[in-house]
């Protein structure tokens, strides 16, 4: 059974992670879940993000769960129409992957191959259903599966993008049609992320589904400007570009940065998480941890998470 | 391609940008066809729409999704039970009916056959979605 499931299902705090795309270095994904292992729960095994091609998904998560942490197997329906996700997910369970992470997916000009044929045969809240009917035992046309596939299914979305009002409905629908958890997408005003907060308790969405936040520690202001200017979704306001653009230690600016959005989403009720991305300073997301308190060690009462979400 | 659902493109094409998917859901997104959508999506927009508004994958096109919210929430004639479906589960397309006129396929039902799994699963799970 999934420990992610098991923990939040006691209403436990969760940290969730990603480490570098990998590609051909086994040693590279042993070395990351080593320094990870001590701090976090899961940890993604993301699917050709940004459109660029790595190891496959499927493939990282069973090298991440080799190598001593519980993966995530990430999903986009960019890739593959839905046989490929289906024998995807199939495939993964037959190797013991058990927690899916359904994602619409960056489109292909967002690539170094843009002229690729984009797939999406179907979208993130169809491949959760998808995920949802194979988890009883069924492919879609109805075909049996046995054993059936033991499968903690999750999604995205971001509370950052317009329109903004809709971005609750949405993550319902996904929760209705199967998702237990929620990755949220990265984000540095977090007005937005209040509002998306509020009306989720409002509705209890948080007591159906575990609600996890993402923060990322770049190295530099240069960095901040890229996550800006390239990843589909994220904006950074410029005034925080400044500040760490000013300051002498861009690098640690990055992390006090990154403190404090932290600090300030595991505080806002209803969180159930939080989901640390580091680009590759896996010591700057081993500290960030320690300054928060370790916070997926350390017992619910010290967060601001409430009840036991139902997985 | 026939005589209906050449007449059925030449009325929604130039109106609505019609794709003839063959499984029209127009009326639910507050008439704005989701299959304008870059990446085709059903079931709302994707993570990638931009703080103005626009599109992720075409900077100079606004976000069919954001349209259709909007419009679902504005458009005058809009009938309430229309309204109401903006956030239902979509199921997957059914590529077959691609280039087929919708306008036969609701009238005979063909729209809304699902594949077993589907139907037996996801349609027979209690749906709280519109409690969100």
């Amino acid at each position: 059974m999934s420990q992610l499931a098991d923990k939040l299902a006691r209403g436990e705090f969760v940290v969730t992670a990603e480490i570098p795309s990998v590609n051909t270095d086994r040693r590279a994904v042993e070395r990351a879940v080593e320094l990870y292992a001590p701090f976090v729960d899961a940890i993604n095994a993301t699917d050709n993000p940004a459109a660029h091609a790595h190891a496959s998904p499927l493939a990282v998560a069973i090298a991440i769960r080799e190598a001593g942490v519980e993966p995530i197997m990430q999903l986009v329906c960019r890739d593959r129409n839905r046989i490929a996700l289906e024998a995807e997910i199939v495939g993964g369970a037959l190797h013991g992957i058990e927690n899916l992470c359904c994602l619409t997916g960056d489109d292909v000009t967002a690539g170094d191959e843009p002229e690729a044929r984009r797939v999406f045969d179907v979208d993130s809240a169809q491949l959760v259903g998808i995920a949802r009917t194979l988890a009883s035992g069924r492919y879609l046309s109805g075909r049996p599966l046995e054993p059936a596939p033991k499968l903690f299914i999750g999604a995205v979305e971001n509370p950052y993008a317009p329109p903004h009002a809709y971005r609750v409905q949405r993550a319902a629908k996904k929760v209705a049609v199967g998702a237990g958890f929620l990755q949220l997408q990265i984000g540095y005003d977090l007005a937005p992320l209040h509002a998306f907060m509020a009306e989720a308790v409002r509705t209890g969405l948080h007591q159906r589904v575990a609600l996890i936040p993402s923060v990322c520690i770049p190295r530099s202001a240069r960095g901040l400007r890229f996550i800006d200017e390239h990843v589909p979704g994220v904006s950074v306001p410029p005034a925080l570009i400044e500040r760490v653009a000013a300051a002498a230690d861009g690098a640690q600016a990055c992390e006090d940065l990154a403190y404090e959005l932290a600090a300030e989403m595991i505080a806002l009720p209803g969180v159930a998480g939080l989901h640390v991305i580091s680009f590759g300073r896996d010591g700057a997301a081993m500290r960030l941890c320690e300054r928060l308190g370790n916070p997926s060690r350390s017992g619910k009462e010290d967060v601001g998470h409430g009840s036991a979400v139902q997985v | 391609m026939s005589l209906l659902s050449a007449a059925e493109h030449a009325v929604k094409k130039p109106v609505w940008g019609c794709k003839m998917c063959g499984q029209c859901v127009l009326h639910s997104t507050g008439m704005t066809c989701p299959m304008t959508c870059p990446k085709t999506l059903r079931n709302g927009p994707c993570g990638g729409v931009r703080p103005d508004g626009t599109c992720e994958v075409k900077p100079e096109m606004r976000c069919v999704w954001l349209k259709a919210y909007e419009r679902s929430e504005s458009l005058p004639l809009l009938p309430g039970r229309w309204r109401a479906e903006f956030n239902h589960l979509r199921p997957p397309v059914d590529n077959r009916l691609e280039g087929t006129s919708s306008w036969k396929n609701l009238v005979t039902g063909r729209d809304r056959v699902r594949p077993e799994g589907w139907r037996e699963v996801v349609d027979a799970a209690p749906h709280d979605a519109d409690a969100g």
